[in-house]
């Protein structure tokens, strides 16, 4: 028997070819194929709170959006800019303590405290942050994962902003319908808004200083002021997130600077797919629900949890979205070589 | 081609640790000019290049650009001021089809406010933009070449994209640090036309080049780099004449091709 090799082929679908440019829309087919998966998504996300069993689970909706926010910033920054940040914890602290701070000391309804911290929140993060954006490497990481443990430190002890008791008494938002859709909307809008931006004129401009900022150096274009840029989107989002979970909670304290906000949607881009903006998001939406789901074990959840992470690591490394893309858009078979 | 110098490097120098890798070295190029760099490996070529662009700082020296001292000033302020560079290792942004990676110059605050990329100032549509100066730079424009990952491209495309980078800019000085090496003779035989329609645009020509017999073809004067300390400048006749430069070049059988032809 002669000994026969064969390789996997992967080919575009003709469709997805198709697809591509003005004929796109070509017929209602070619249509569904470019709308429906965005479609789906959109609606599917919209309907959530509707479906959910319970308040507790309605709630769980909430808190799975202010980690889709970080996972989406941490996404952004590490695939699209080179800057690989673990400071989600940083981001939620100091948009929310910042809008509890407006609500209870100046008394500014929600409507006001959400976007006056996300923007003053990144303002503050991009300042703090400025002394390590000229440099590459991990000084980035280290810095952003310092800044929470340092604030922590500085609210324990000199007794500041409440203290260990943190700050009570936040207003909530009107009604949990609000506060439902107003993170979910959030979602929403950063993802495709995202999405828009990396491929923009900037966002390419970003996505070169991932890939050679020498380049970009030489091209008369100062990284800096780039990074600083996306670095006040990233923390943008990070903070609303924190300004929301504080009305959410309706209190503000140092466990908004726990590293889980670092941490987990790290996890999720790993488990979504990195560098798709849209897998982070699912990813998210798959980790928090279980973490919950595995509250009936006890103190075991944290082995489920590694495991679940560990499989997806070994397994499916890609992530989904990656994965699910590559099924969407491509079929393989096998060739003789 | 004026007499006044458009680039004077006043005893640039840079150390390493103990090692001089640039010792003293003094340049003036005139505007419009091609001034060909050689040396062997390690001669300090690039280093001087890496000091003049902004890349590293220089130990001490000066550089003056039409009179203004830009000594020490950040690469990108360099950039800014139409003193551009290529990099010896080609360094396309590997994840974007060519003519986007055209797209990052071309938002560079220097290509937006010298425009006139035939409408591609504030208002372009940068990609039509990085198309056109890809078919000038010599991407076939019908060809799949402009639209494909810059991360496929052959060496060639790749040193061509590296001057197309540098030409969105508008500049006024190119350093070219080896764009001849890599290359198939036929496609070094491409690349001098080229090379001497810039010249003909009036953009100033620093050549960093191995291939002594295409950059004589080319340059209007040639310096010798070894050991970091200038051995000799002059026209192309005078260098290839010269005593020191054959000792400098001992055994390099290409200078010894090249001296018997001259």
């Amino acid at each position: 028997m002669e000994n026969r090799q064969q390789r996997k082929e992967r080919l575009d679908r003709g469709i997805k070819v198709r697809t591509e440019g003005l004929y796109g829309i070509m017929s209602l087919r070619e249509l569904s194929y470019l709308t429906l998966p965005r479609l789906v998504l959109i609606v599917g996300i919209l309907i959530l709170p509707l479906v959910m069993p319970s308040m507790y689970w309605q709630r769980v909706i909430s808190i799975v959006c202010i980690y889709s926010l970080l996972a989406l910033s941490f996404d952004f920054l590490a695939h699209f800019v080179g800057l690989v940040s673990l400071g989600g914890a940083f981001f939620i602290g100091t948009g929310g303590y910042l809008a509890a701070i407006l609500n209870t000391s100046f008394g500014l309804p929600p409507v006001l405290t959400i976007p006056i911290s996300t923007l003053l929140g990144a303002v503050i993060c991009t300042v703090l942050l400025l002394p390590c954006l000229p440099l590459r490497g991990v000084y980035f990481a280290i810095v952003t994962l310092m800044y929470p443990l340092v604030l922590t430190r500085i609210i324990e002890a000199l007794n500041v902003l409440g203290g260990t008791d943190g700050i009570m008494g936040v207003a909530s938002f009107a009604n949990r319908w609000i506060e439902q859709y107003f993170v979910l909307v959030m979602v929403l809008v950063s993802m495709f808004g995202l999405r828009r931006l990396v491929n923009l004129d900037i966002g390419l401009v970003f996505r070169a200083v991932k890939d050679n900022d020498q380049a970009v150096k030489a091209s008369g274009m100062n990284i800096t002021y780039y990074k600083a840029i996306a670095v006040f989107i990233a923390s943008a989002m990070g903070c609303l997130g924190g300004a929301c979970l504080v009305h959410i909670y309706m209190w503000s304290g140092i466990s908004q600077f726990a590293l889980d906000f670092s941490i987990l949607p790290i996890a999720a881009t790993v488990i979504g797919g990195a560098g798709t903006l849209v897998g982070p998001v699912l990813g998210c939406f798959i980790l928090v629900p279980i973490s919950e789901l595995l509250r009936a074990f006890g103190t075991l959840r944290i082995v489920f949890y590694c495991l679940i992470l560990v499989g997806f690591i070994v397994f499916r490394s890609e992530g989904i979205m990656v994965y699910g893309q590559r099924k969407y858009h491509q079929f393989e078979r096998w060739v003789e070589i | 081609m004026n007499d006044q110098p458009i680039l004077e490097v006043q005893e640039a120098t840079k150390s390493f640790g103990g090692i001089m890798a640039v010792n003293r070295v003094s340049l003036d190029v005139r505007g419009g000019e091609i001034l060909g760099i050689i040396g062997p490996n390690g001669s300090g070529k690039t280093t001087l290049i890496n000091c003049i662009t902004g890349f590293i700082r220089m130990t001490s020296g000066k550089v003056l650009f039409r009179g203004r001292n830009i000594t020490g000033k950040p690469a990108h302020k360099i950039a800014d001021m139409g003193i551009t560079r290529t990099f010896q290792i080609m360094r396309p942004y590997y994840s974007l089809p060519s003519y986007k990676n055209l797209v990052i110059p071309l938002f560079s605050p220097r290509a937006r406010r010298t425009g006139g990329w035939r409408g591609g100032g504030k208002l372009g549509d940068r990609d039509t933009v990085g198309i056109d100066i890809l078919e000038e730079i010599g991407f076939e424009r019908d060809s799949f070449v402009p639209y494909k990952m810059a991360s496929t491209l052959p060496t060639g495309y790749l040193k061509r994209l590296e001057l197309a980078r540098c030409l969105a800019l508008k500049p006024e000085i190119i350093f070219c640090d080896e764009v001849f090496s890599g290359l198939s003779m036929s496609e070094i035989a491409s690349m001098i036309p080229l090379i001497e329609r810039l010249q003909m645009d009036g953009i100033t020509l620093i050549m960093i080049e191995h291939r002594l017999r295409e950059l004589f073809r080319v340059a209007n004067r040639v310096m010798v780099l070894n050991f970091g300390e200038k051995v000799v400048e002059g026209s192309p006749e005078e260098v290839m004449a010269d005593d020191k430069v054959k000792e400098v070049y001992f055994g390099s059988e290409e200078v010894e091709e090249v001296m018997s032809h001259a």
